[in-house]
């Protein structure tokens, strides 16, 4: 009885109401709808704004010559062989171990420990560079300076990257090279282990029903499905690598030369290196030149950044097959 | 469960061939160590370090040999692979191990009231402190987050709950992803070439930091918040839809409420990743070893660039101002992992009971 009788007046009230809510909520959303888009905006005019300052603060040292008589390509052409060297060099002692470590964490390592070591690499992908940089310079550059690096000119030396003089003080792009590995490895194995995480069930279990060993397993069912996630995720780390300034610019004395000596007194600067240790006695023209590297270092990681979303974008076509 | 499949596989192999017994595996170890000492007296060293090098590289080889006339080619390959994965994650383990070690140990010198509470004003060998230097990171840290959280957030939900997936929002989530790749350098040299305009070459300020990290944090922030909101089942905002709510409202009161444990852990990341950042506020912030907790005028000093200028002008002796860089690292080192843990806390806390 009761609801029948309250029936009509809930409807008529909410049809009421209704109406007034359609008013309000026509406001409301397209006010909030307004704030929401204008954020997306702010992202399009922030990027515009880094465009305009950086080509605007770099302008002058394109028409200009600077005090040194020095023109702006061969100050940069040096500066962009080191970056891409160092890079790289991190990149090819970073790569395979990252990968290795994150199967050992995804299905070696006892399961129990795997969660804990998982958050350990997580939290060290986010140290500061800087504390990398200070361990770099009072750790590891005396380690390899005094033992690693004599050893590797008497016995590699015939090699050009070995070829020495060995600097006693081990602050060369070696050493800078391997602490920018130890700082990309982290992310590397963290994005790698996500993707090895995701293998589908089936593909392993197939794998294993059929007799293989879990190596054996790896290399069929998980390998092939996290390639492109393990390719996206080495480009990212190239991408910080590139882009990494403190750890660099501690570490190295850097000349400007462009050499494949590892281990001697003449190596060569990165661009944000270089920017780091000279901006702030910098001014006038020279800041100009800086800038104006620091638009060519945003041009290569955008590169490199650009062709890991494009992998990272072709999916996992490589397992799918 | 894959060890149980293969420890039964391994168990059917022995029924074919042998199978390698932990004593045969310690046999292995022992020689690998023999092989370590005599490489390490061929070098004529006396290293432990040799030793060590040298057995690194004698097991696995030796495993391999042995595994393969008892096991065969395939178990072989499979114990050289898992002998190698381990190796692999105790040799990236040595340097990030010794890192936190020495941060840690040679930290804890500094560990005094004085360094919390003292600036390096006048201080010239003993002493001193980070008083300033912690303010200063806890404003442009401040004034970064409160930039990019909300304009972050907002952008979220303009590509989930507004955007058609076409046109303007996929420019967008293209642009964010050109962010996301801009080095930290670079961002402080906007931020320094844009406050430049706004007031004069050489300028200085916590603000112009402030911004440099802005924009460094926000697409961090995008796209963890993106995550996120995408996770919320569209059952909810139908529901809501069918009993009338409007749009605004379902977002405010039923989407965010859902995706608000997932959204505060992704911004705490996000502010744990750029609070170390020192490049861009070498070119922003500057140095200076008095305190200025204006962010509008004047440079400020921050605990990265703090470690930085400690190693870089020391005082003298050297070592005091080397033990102060240490202590400052430590800090550092521990706000990152509060950080860390204090985003996992919420991410448990905060999770709603409908998702997973």
């Amino acid at each position: 009885m009761t609801s029948v009788q309250a029936e009509p007046a809930v409807s008529a009230a909410s049809a009421t109401s209704s109406f007034e809510i359609e008013q309000v909520s026509k406001k409301g959303d397209r006010i909030f709808g307004g704030i929401s888009f204008g954020a997306g905006v702010l992202i399009l005019v922030t990027l515009a704004a880094v465009a305009t300052f950086l080509v605007t603060e770099a302008a002058p040292a394109f028409t200009n010559t600077a005090e040194d008589g020095e023109s702006l390509f061969s100050y940069t052409v040096p500066l962009v062989f080191g970056t891409i060297w160092a890079a790289g060099l991190a990149l090819l002692l970073a790569g395979p171990l990252a990968v290795a470590v994150a199967l050992y964490l995804s299905h070696y390592a006892p399961k129990r420990i795997a969660g804990a070591l998982g958050y350990f690499v997580d939290l060290l992908a986010a140290v500061p560079s800087v504390v990398y940089g200070v361990w770099g310079i009072f750790v590891l550059a005396p380690l390899v300076g005094n033992n690693l690096y004599p050893w590797l000119e008497e016995n590699l030396g015939f090699l050009p990257f070995f070829e020495g003089p060995a600097l006693r003080s081990g602050r060369t792009i070696m050493t800078a090279a391997v602490v920018l590995a130890v700082m990309i490895l982290p992310i590397i194995t963290a994005i790698s282990r996500e993707v090895f995480l995701q293998t589908p069930r089936l593909h392993e279990e197939a794998s294993l029903a059929l007799g293989a060993t879990r190596w054996e397993m790896i290399k069929q069912a998980v390998l092939p499905y996290g390639r492109s996630g393990v390719i996206s995720g080495a480009m990212l780390g190239l991408g910080r690598a590139l882009g990494e300034t403190m750890a660099v610019a501690m570490i190295l004395s850097p000349a400007s030369v462009i050499n494949a000596n590892l281990i001697s007194s003449q190596n060569p600067a990165t661009i944000a290196a270089n920017i780091a240790l000279k901006f702030p006695e910098s001014s006038g023209l020279e800041v100009n030149r800086l800038v104006a590297t620091g638009l060519v270092l945003f041009a290569i990681t955008f590169g490199v950044n650009y062709i890991a979303r494009w992998i990272a974008g072709r999916g996992f076509s490589g397992a799918a097959g | 469960m894959s060890a149980v499949t293969i420890d039964s596989f391994g168990g059917g192999a022995e029924l074919r061939s042998g199978k390698m017994t932990p004593a045969m595996q310690g046999g292995i170890a022992l020689a690998a160590f023999v092989v370590g000492l005599g490489i390490n007296a061929l070098l004529g060293g006396m290293g432990p370090v040799k030793t060590l090098i040298g057995t690194a590289v004698a097991f696995p080889i030796l495993t391999y040999a042995v595994a393969r006339q008892v096991e065969g080619r395939r178990l072989a390959t499979d114990r050289l692979a898992t002998t190698l994965a381990w190796m692999a994650f105790g040799l990236v383990m040595l340097p990030l191990v010794s890192l936190v070690w020495t941060v840690v140990t040679d930290g804890a010198a500094r560990m005094d009231a004085t360094f919390f509470t003292e600036t390096m004003q006048g201080v010239v060998s003993e002493g001193g402190g980070i008083r300033h230097a912690l303010t200063g990171t806890l404003i442009v840290t401040g004034i970064a987050a409160a930039f990019s959280i909300p304009f972050g957030l907002f952008t979220a939900i303009y590509l989930v709950e507004y955007a058609d997936g076409k046109g303007f929002s996929r420019w967008i989530t293209m642009l964010v992803d050109v962010m996301t790749g801009i080095p930290s350098i670079v961002a402080g040299l906007f931020a320094y070439g844009l406050f430049v305009a706004l007031d004069a070459p050489g300028h200085r300020s916590g603000l112009a930091a402030g911004v440099a990290l802005t924009v460094l944090m926000t697409p961090v922030v995008v796209r963890s918040s993106e995550e996120m909101l995408r996770l919320v089942q569209d059952e909810l905002r139908e529901a809501a839809y069918a009993l009338g709510v409007p749009k605004w409202k379902t977002i405010v009161k039923v989407v965010l409420p859902t995706a608000i444990g997932g959204i505060l852990t992704g911004a705490t990341l996000a502010i744990a990743r750029v609070i170390g950042e020192t490049a861009p506020l070498l070119v922003t912030a500057g140095t200076i070893k008095t305190l200025n907790a204006n962010p509008i005028e004047g440079r400020m000093e921050t605990l990265p660039i703090y470690s930085y200028y400690s190693y870089k002008t020391p005082t003298i002796p050297p070592e005091l101002s080397y033990e102060r860089m240490w202590a400052s690292a430590l800090v550092l080192m521990i706000v990152v992992a509060v950080l860390f843990s204090l985003a996992r806390v919420l991410a448990a806390v905060l999770k709603p009971k409908g998702l997973r």
